[in-house]
């Protein structure tokens, strides 16, 4: 397998507010080799988001930083190198636009957020690219034109001159993208890109999402809650829970041998289309309270597996069988899912 | 089931809902109309699930809202228990009010935050005269608490300090606390976590079993309405293409956009991951503006002439499964079952 150009170590980001502390991610592990995909799948407040932003450095007050390492492979910054990788986690402020839109690119789930309404697909293409290339105002528009025509808009050189509300959410979500890769990121991270989406035009743009991929062979972290979309898009994939990794594999162990109590419910809770007469077995109780939670399993007060030991200490996750996996009583003898 | 008379719930019949589109700066007029919900039929059992699928804007929610008469029907009409309650006015309509309930999708917005659950409860069942006492309510409280899976002493709750899954549970407790023959549930788990949507589902289900209520599924979600739904209707610009049992639709689906629907739903196997499939290309026509003859024709890569010409009618191809598509117009046109 080649080196990875991502490995995040131990990632914490927190929260402090007058309440209280919320570890928004606390301890998440992965990493992430060109031409690969990973996917990010967990429920509401599982830390999916907060786990993208940190990558980028767009985590603001009352959020910081808590602990971990981020190295990615990049020519920027060549003198804080080491082993040749950059530690993301050390950047400040302004360092990051070095990365970020030119190394890294982040797409968000609503494109209305980040289009601005009063400029044209043009004005906003273009001053991305001029930002991060050393191009002039003529060049940079045929890049838009030419991005356009990747992300599949018919008539790119009349479309460039539009402002988003002439635009269909799917065209959007287009633009959007075409944005993101205009300066041929290394690595592209979509947060719940298509859950604002129909599922029509969700097709289309995850099949552009893995056409863009193929051809630019790009890293990409693709994050969503709903694993029909995960078992779509990724190679490899990591359950979040309460703002930490809890498993974390390749696509068809996940599926097939989920080895965490919580993934293994996961799957045995949602409704399938390709299935008659399902059962469904609902996990009972609520996903975690975030703010001043224990340093315990946050799975712990639903899990059907939980030992002594659990409530008394937290798993950390450890590698097992071709998993990562943080639990102290997984399931070893592969339960399927067929 | 003895009698087929008496297994009917609700029949819908060439159901009509248009929304004015109104211009002018002084003097409003109707320039358009938008054709929200244009002639859809379908039938529900007792103790049985229609779902209705479609995406954004197919009409999906207005068809709901119709039926309950929470809005006036542009034309159709709706029989519940065999009245035509379509063309009822608000005075003869209250005694029917209380057999129809919704459930939406957003249980935050549809639960007064002022209310304690107590009071969100009590209100409607005294005001259909269903408790005499103080007594009666309680006793009605604690028993209806219990049967959505929250605790008595949740009565003196407000809503914010629920989780939304619990939220949903007092929205359906309230839908439920009359005893509605039919409660058109809107989308009713798509603001919930997935471990949170099976709770809400299966308890759907077992109410259902309880009641003996007809329910109305809507959802674009097509697993979740292939898990509850015994019948199915899929919506494309405010018709419907294709109905019929659900297992015959999911395996089956003979509509041009249905198979495209199905199509293009991701489903949580790796090992199935679609190799290039035929995705549907372009967006949903204007609902204004919509193109002549039928309105898929514009995206249908088995458009004829003929389906420039005129819409086609809802033809019956199975025992339990009838669709609206000049490919298939040689089977028996559907005959509308009159009373
Ligand atoms: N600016 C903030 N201030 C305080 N807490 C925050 C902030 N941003 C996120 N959090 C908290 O961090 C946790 C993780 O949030 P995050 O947005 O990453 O969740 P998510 O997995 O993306 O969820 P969703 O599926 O709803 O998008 C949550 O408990 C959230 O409340
Ligand atoms: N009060 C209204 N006035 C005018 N047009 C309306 C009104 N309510 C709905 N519409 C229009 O009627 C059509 C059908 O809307 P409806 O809300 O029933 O769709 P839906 O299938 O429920 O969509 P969604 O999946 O987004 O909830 C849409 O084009 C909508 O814009
Ligand atoms: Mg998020
Ligand atoms: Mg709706």
């Amino acid at each position: 397998m080649n080196e990875p150009i991502l490995k995040v170590e131990e990632l914490r980001t927190y929260f402090d507010l007058a309440e209280g502390t919320v570890k928004g991610v606390d301890d998440v592990s992965f990493s992430l080799s060109e031409n690969e995909v990973i996917g990010i799948v967990g429920e509401t407040g599982s830390g999916k988001s907060v786990t993208a932003k940190s990558l980028v450095g767009l985590i603001d007050k009352p959020g910081r930083l808590a602990g971990g390492r981020v190295f990615f492979k990049t020519p920027e910054f060549p003198e804080r190198q080491k082993g040749g990788y950059l530690d993301l986690a050390q950047l400040q402020g302004d360092e990051y636009t070095k990365i970020r839109g030119k190394h890294i690119s982040i797409i968000f789930q609503d494109p209305m957020t980040s289009l601005d309404p009063l400029y044209t697909v043009a004005d906003q293409m273009t001053e991305t690219i001029m930002f991060h290339q050393k191009v002039n105002e003529k060049e940079a528009l045929d890049i838009a034109v030419k991005m356009l025509d990747k992300v599949g808009f018919s008539n790119p050189r009349e479309r460039v001159h539009q402002y988003p509300f002439e635009l269909s959410g799917g065209q959007r979500q287009r633009v959007v993208i075409a944005i993101a890769i205009s300066c041929n990121p290394e690595i592209l991270i979509a947060d719940e890109p298509t859950t604002a989406l129909d599922v029509t035009v969700q097709a289309q743009i995850l099949e552009l999402m893995k056409d863009l991929q193929a051809e630019f062979k790009s890293g990409l972290i693709f994050i969503t809650h709903d694993l029909a979309v995960i078992a779509e898009m990724s190679d490899r994939v990591m359950v979040m829970y309460g703002g930490k990794t809890m498993e974390y594999t390749d696509v068809f162990t996940i599926f097939e041998k989920p080895m965490h109590p919580y993934t293994h419910a996961l799957l045995s809770c949602i409704p399938r289309m390709d299935q008659k007469d399902q059962v469904l077995e609902p996990i009972p109780g609520q996903p975690p309270m975030m703010l001043n939670a224990p340093d315990l399993c946050p799975f712990l007060p639903r899990c059907p597996r939980k030992l002594e030991r659990c409530l008394k200490e937290l798993p950390s996750l450890i590698h097992a069988e071709g998993h990562y996996i943080r639990c102290f009583n997984p399931i070893t003898n592969g339960v399927s899912h067929g | 089931m003895n009698d087929s008379g008496s297994k009917v719930l609700l029949e819908v019949r060439d159901l009509q809902k248009y929304f004015p589109i109104k211009s002018g700066f002084l003097i409003q007029k109707t320039v358009a109309q938008l054709k929200a919900v244009d002639g859809v039929s379908f039938t529900i059992d007792k103790g049985h699930t229609f779902g209705i699928v479609g995406e954004s804007g197919c009409g999906k929610t207005t068809i709901g809202r119709t039926i309950i008469r929470l809005l006036n029907p542009t034309g159709g009409n709706i029989f519940l228990e065999g009245e035509d309650i379509a063309i009822l006015k608000e005075r003869s309509l209250k005694q029917y009010r209380q057999k129809m309930q919704i459930v939406f999708q957003d249980p935050t917005s549809s639960l007064n935050p002022r209310m304690t659950v107590g009071q969100t409860l009590s209100e409607p069942l005294l005001f259909h005269g269903m408790v005499r006492s103080k007594k009666e309510v309680e006793e009605r409280m604690s028993q209806l608490l219990s049967s959505v899976g929250l605790k008595p002493y949740h009565v003196d709750r407000y809503p914010h300090q629920f989780s939304g899954g619990q939220r949903q549970r007092i929205a359906i407790a309230r839908a439920i606390c009359v005893d509605p023959s039919l409660i058109v549930l809107d989308e009713p788990t798509s603001a919930l976590d997935v471990s949170v949507q099976a709770q809400i589902i299966k308890l759907l289900k077992e109410l259902q079993g309880k009641l003996n209520a007809g329910y109305i599924f809507i959802s674009h979600n097509l697993s979740v309405v292939r898990y509850i739904s015994d019948r199915v209707g899929i919506m494309y610009l405010g018709k419907m293409v294709e109905k019929g049992d659900t297992n015959e639709i999911f395996e089956n689906p003979m509509h041009p956009y249905s198979k495209a629907l199905l199509a293009a739903t991701p489903i949580p196997d790796p090992k199935t991951r679609r190799k290039r499939k035929e995705l549907l290309s372009g967006q949903v026509p204007s609902p204004i503006n919509r193109p002549t003859g039928c309105f898929f024709r514009t995206r249908c890569k088995y458009a004829m002439p003929a389906c420039e010409k005129e819409y086609p009618q809802m033809v019956r191809i199975a025992q339990n499964h009838s669709v609206s598509c000049h490919l298939y117009s040689l089977g028996e046109p559907e005959k509308i079952v009159e009373k």
